[in-house]
């Protein structure tokens, strides 16, 4: 039947495991984009690419045009049409703008509420607009998509917390320091948990980085790649005093902070508070340096548990926010259905007079 | 119609504004929203001026600066405390902090206005036309009003630094700012405190020592044991001794000192002329 329609379809992690994700990673996006503006009866068109999804959004003059999309993308990836049209998914109208307020607020996301998509959602959009692939419909969903994502976020608790231990402790400090722009933090230990947590902390503002470790020129290493500074290993216990932030991930068989260090380093620095953060199996830092004046200790299984806490408080607002994000796809609709049945209309193509149960499954 | 109105009604108003803004907060927190900081702000604002406008009323009947009488003193402690949130508010970007302001100044106007006692009776042109002993005691009395609020950003501090020492950070907890900006504001709070009362010790002594008679001794006990507390208090934070847990304590008992000196201010005043509340027309 020709009828004009606003569509998505799609694959993401729900269906498509890594493996077949890579395949599915567009190697040329110009190319498509080239491909799709030939597609016939397709009048808008946006492309959603992330390392978890790959989706278009159109606006299609009649049922083929979505077709024609999938093919396209299929030729362009070589990857099987058949097997694809087992991964992917399928929607229309008011369910397909439902689905993108969720990919935007982060509730489609892998890591629940993440804040990442919505920004790759915008560029999207920017990237899409800025080829004069969007029209009426587009604009507005998009726009809608964005508000709505905003409002969520906003008014519960689903980006609220953090979810990965590095994350957790970066909170920490935050809450301890405040801007972290002056906070100065230590990274002990030049693992790959030391350098993803020197990552997350220079990623939140952190200005003054210094790493050590026992290879001093790994230590280097990642520290010209952070842009911090690095720092002989023995030299710790000496320098503490100088650090806001020492974040302890060696995997030394005893403690390298024992809390007599600590204490020494406390009387130089009495006013100001000391967050060390140990995510070292056995444990780099002595328990008892957690009893001392404006110490703050954190092992593994502290920003673990606060991590699991968020990741939970994040799943039970989920309901909410689907409801949320369900009125507002009907509001939108109930503006952008008479839009298109008019449009449709021009287009000398039957209006759709009943739409029936809004959107449509394809896949199978 | 609002002429009409007397100086407690327009106190009533604002108390109802305080609580307002301290239902408004608490809703919103049980809820497990954010409070909304301009809402709070613009309430305790509302309330603010209404408590101006009464003071004023109640000002202008009793020819000086309203402190003759413990609910005087109360109204212009809270009045002194939210008259510093809302300079320091704006920057201090806390909702959480207006939200404790709420529920100070609707404790303390609330208390005066429920308790008809500590009204019953007005002392009028208690400064005896003497503008430096007016510009004495309204200074001591804002000075507790800023302790006031140093006193609800110490209780701030230490409820962030349980949260953080328990490993609860989650819930309410999340919107407490942080122990650093807490320690700051602490900090420069006691010293804008202790300079206020200083000022007001300064321009106090001068007249007791034209008169020493004049001021009762227990009065005189109380407030030099607030104000050298105060300058102790801050002389060791500054000096590294009176630090993070030990320090917010330190200074929510100095505010309750200060309220309990009020109780000697009150006391040992000098009488001056004497009306009973039905007298002074609205």
């Amino acid at each position: 039947m020709s009828e004009r329609s606003f569509f998505v379809i799609g694959a993401s992690h729900h269906q498509a495991p890594l493996e077949v994700r890579e395949r599915l990673a567009l190697v040329s996006e110009e190319g498509l984009r080239a491909d799709l503006a030939s597609v016939c009866g397709l009048r808008e068109f946006a492309v959603l690419n992330t390392c978890n999804r790959i989706e278009f959004y159109g606006v299609a003059a009649d049922g083929a045009a979505a077709d024609a999309v999938q093919a396209a993308f299929c030729a362009r990836q070589r990857f099987n049409v058949a097997e694809f049209e087992r991964i992917r998914f399928r929607l229309t109208d008011r369910d397909a703008a439902l689905h993108l307020f969720e990919v935007a607020s982060g509730l489609d996301s892998q890591l629940l509420g993440e804040n990442e998509i919505f920004g790759q959602v915008k560029e999207a959009y920017a990237t899409a607009q800025s080829l004069r692939s969007t029209g009426a419909v587009l604009n507005r969903v998009f726009q809608k998509a964005f508000q709505a994502a905003k409002y969520v976020r906003t008014h519960t608790g689903i980006s609220s917390g953090q979810v990965s231990v590095a994350n957790v402790a970066v909170d920490l400090a935050s809450n301890i320091f405040g801007s972290l722009a002056d906070a100065r933090v230590l990274i002990l230990g030049t693992g790959e948990i030391g350098e993803g947590t020197a990552r997350a902390f220079r990623n939140r503002g952190a200005a003054n980085l210094a790493v050590a470790g026992r290879r001093l020129d790994r230590a280097a290493e990642i520290a010209s790649a952070l842009g911090a500074t690095s720092m002989p290993f023995d030299e710790r216990e000496a320098r503490l005093s100088d650090y806001d932030v020492v974040v302890c991930s060696t995997a030394a068989p005893a403690a390298v902070l024992n809390t007599a260090t600590v204490v020494a380093a406390m009387k130089k620095r009495p006013a100001r508070p000391l967050l060390l953060v140990d995510l070292a199996l056995p444990r780099d830092v002595e328990a008892a340096a957690a009893n001392l004046q404006n110490v703050f200790l954190y092992n593994l299984d502290d920003l673990a548990t606060i991590a699991e806490q968020n990741r939970s408080a994040r799943e039970a607002e989920t309901a909410r926010c689907r409801d949320i994000l369900s009125q507002r796809a009907d509001g939108l609709w109930r503006h952008v259905q008479p839009y298109l049945a008019e449009a449709a209309h021009a287009d000398g193509a039957p209006a759709r007079r009943n739409p029936g149960p809004a959107g449509q499954t394809a896949s199978p | 119609m609002f002429a009409d109105l007397s100086d407690r009604q327009w106190l009533w108003c604002a108390a109802g504004f305080y609580v307002a803004g301290l239902v408004l907060g608490t809703v919103s927190l049980l809820r497990g929203g954010r409070t909304s900081g301009v809402l709070i702000y613009a309430t305790i604002l509302a309330g603010y001026i209404l408590q101006f406008i009464g003071l004023g009323v109640r000002g202008h009947a009793t020819g000086g600066c309203p402190l003759g009488n413990r609910f005087e003193i109360f109204q212009f402690t809270a009045w002194s405390a939210i008259t510093l949130y809302l300079v320091i508010g704006v920057t201090f970007r806390s909702s959480v902090l207006g939200y404790f302001t709420s529920c100070l100044g609707a404790t303390l106007t609330l208390l005066s206005l429920s308790i008809p006692a500590w009204d019953a009776v007005r002392r009028t042109h208690i400064f005896g036309g003497n503008p430096w002993i007016e510009l004495h005691a309204s200074l001591a009395i804002f000075s507790y009003g800023v302790f006031g609020l140093l006193a609800l950003t110490s209780a701030l501090f230490l409820l962030r630094h349980f949260s953080i020492k328990s490993k609860h950070l989650g819930g309410w907890f999340s919107f407490l700012p942080s122990i650093l900006d807490l320690d700051h504001i602490e900090v420069r709070l006691l010293g804008t405190g202790v300079v206020l009362l200083t000022l007001a010790m300064a321009f106090g002594s001068v007249y007791w020592l034209r008169d020493t008679a004049t001021v009762g001794h227990v009065k005189l006990a109380a407030t030099v044991a607030v104000w050298i507390a105060s300058a102790v208090a801050f002389g060791l934070r500054v000096g590294g001794r009176l630090l993070a847990r030990r320090f917010a304590w330190a200074c929510l008992v100095l505010f309750a000192a200060a309220l309990l000196s009020l109780e000697a201010v009150d006391g040992s005043r000098h009488p001056g002329a004497v009306q009973t509340s039905e007298h002074i027309a609205p």
